[in-house]
């Protein structure tokens, strides 16, 4: 089993940190995983993307032009990667700010509320655990374990009281996740 | 038990250069390769073996300062990207010339000049074939995987130490902030086991004081320094290394290392998939180059391919290998652009597959 996947939005989204803890929980199901970040002028300031594999074999390209899944969290990497979806796989996104929604009918369409759950909780940070609790649930291929160990892992120690609330969010975002088109 | 981590590229190499009981590091900030020194700096070397790392004022300082320490028997490295290893040219011939030991590790970006922060394999020609002036070769190394990047770092000294020269590994933006999972190698002591004969650290009564210069003025003795040196590098042939993925039955060849060989890899994988028979030889050594398993491989494929992020410099090598054997084709990406598994293949089917 191979799962390519990208993550896109807005720097300070937690894009990467999301990609990061995706990858150590597939780590902790004994995985091959690689993390390939965007780093270029772009990351300050504009969009950020990560691109994340696990596999059960020797990952080959950190570079893809094709993806199983795409977490999308802005109208910018919406517009660049719902083509990019393979035919099959699935598109997760948050359709705040969104304009134009992904209307691709041969892959599958979620919707996540995470920016509107984060104003609700007043919690923005654990916004994009609510996002990966929404994509694990609809594409399972980490275990809900698995995600809290790697989160344990990818949170430095002294963050780690942090951990029941970003628990708290993964679990929220595997409840209010939907399925479906909305249209623009 | 295996001590597995998920980081960068970049950190991988800091981590096993502390593992690998190196003595000293000396550097200078530039992207996309800071992690190294800041992963260092971090991690307070100095309290977990007594690694110093000195931020210099520059890179020419830098490599002056590995010059120096190289001289002293101790195992030290520099690391930088490619505007700051072209500063070094200068120190890296004069290392090369005076034969000591040193590690340098090139994250390459995309260049001429300044260029930009994005990846690139364009300063094969300045690792392979002698940056500097005069006739002097590094070993290089080209990982192309995280893990390989932790890897290198022992390796590269134990080649360094065997052949009293310097080695480089050569490894690009991508590889360098691209985090993987990675088995951490076992700490080692940070004391010099071998051959201790060639060092300055002072004059003992029994023998002649050492010397460490790369300057001779008398052309008789410089000539056989050369020849010396020469041998050396034609020495240097048995460690070459490789990997062979899906040539045994392969009707045509991808020779493509580091980022654009994972790339290649998955072009093999998709190739397969769709029955085409496509293989991938991948140097791990670039000097010293697989030029007898390439032109061993020349005798049974229809075609090569070399992919590398540049305007073809591999090529030649590879050209060099093959003697005409079969058509060696160029295909890549230039100035931190990287191509896809998807660019690659429609190349290979354009070039080799027409006829399928």
């Amino acid at each position: 089993m191979t799962e390519e996947i990208i993550i896109a939005g807005f720097g300070g989204q937690g894009v990467l940190s999301m990609g990061k803890i995706l990858a150590y929980s597939g780590m902790m199901q004994e995985q091959e995983v690689s993390w390939m970040p965007s780093y270029g002028p772009e990351m300050r300031g504009g969009t950020a993307n990560v691109t994340v594999i696990l596999s059960d074999d020797r990952v080959s390209s950190p570079v893809l032009q094709s993806y199983d899944s795409a977490i999308l969290l802005n109208q910018q990497s919406v517009d660049k990667f719902e083509s990019m979806v393979k035919p099959g796989g699935l598109i997760v996104y948050d359709p705040n700010g969104i304009t134009r929604h992904p209307e691709r009918n041969d892959i599958r369409i979620f919707q996540i509320e995470a920016a509107a759950e984060a104003a609700r909780t007043k919690s923005p940070i654990t916004t994009n655990m609510v996002v990966l609790g929404a994509f694990i649930k609809v594409n399972p291929v980490v275990d809900f374990e698995n995600v809290i160990k790697g989160l344990r892992k990818s949170l430095p120690e002294r963050h780690h009281h942090l951990i029941p609330k970003n628990e708290k969010a993964i679990q929220r975002g595997m409840e209010i996740v939907t399925e479906g088109k909305l249209t623009s | 038990m295996k001590e597995l981590a998920l980081m960068k590229g970049n950190e991988a190499i800091a981590e096993a250069a502390i593992r690998a009981g190196v003595d000293g590091y000396f550097g200078y900030p530039i992207t996309p390769q800071s992690e190294v020194m800041e992963y260092l700096m971090l991690q307070k070397p100095e309290e977990r073996t007594g690694m110093v790392v000195l931020q210099a004022e520059s890179e020419v300082a830098s490599i002056n300062m590995v010059y120096g320490a190289a001289g002293t028997g101790k195992k030290v490295m520099t690391s930088s990207s490619s505007p700051g290893i072209s500063l070094m040219q200068e120190g890296i011939s004069y290392i090369a010339g005076a034969e000591l030991p040193c590690l340098i590790v090139n994250v390459v970006r995309g260049g001429p000049g300044l260029g930009t922060i994005q990846p690139s394999q364009a300063d094969y020609f300045q690792s392979t074939k002698g940056g500097g002036h005069g006739d002097y070769r590094l070993i290089v190394l080209a990982p192309a995987s995280v893990q390989e990047m932790a890897d290198y770092v022992d390796l590269g000294f134990e080649l360094a130490f065997k052949y009293r020269n310097p080695a480089l590994i050569l490894t690009d933006g991508l590889i360098g902030q691209m985090m993987e999972k990675v088995e951490l190698p076992a700490q080692k002591e940070r004391t010099n086991k071998f051959d201790q004969s060639w060092v300055i650290t002072g004059k003992t009564e029994d023998r002649e004081r050492n010397i460490i210069t790369s300057l001779n003025l008398v052309a008789d003795l410089q000539y056989e320094h050369n020849l010396k040196l020469q041998e050396k590098y034609k020495k240097m042939e048995e460690d070459v290394m490789f990997e062979k993925i899906e040539c045994d039955d392969a009707e045509f060849l991808l020779i493509a290392y580091g980022s654009s060989a994972r790339i290649c890899q998955k072009v093999v994988e998709i190739a397969r998939g769709r029955g085409k028979k496509i293989g991938l030889l991948r140097p791990q050594t670039l000097f010293p180059f697989p030029t007898v398993a390439i032109s061993k491989l020349a005798r049974r494929v229809k075609g090569m391919m070399s992919v590398e992020l540049s305007a073809g410099q591999m090529v030649e090598d590879v050209k060099l290998a093959v003697n005409g054997k079969v058509p060696v084709y160029h295909y890549g990406m230039l100035g931190g652009k990287i191509h896809s598994p998807e660019d690659v293949l429609s190349e290979v089917e354009d070039k080799f597959l027409g006829g399928y």
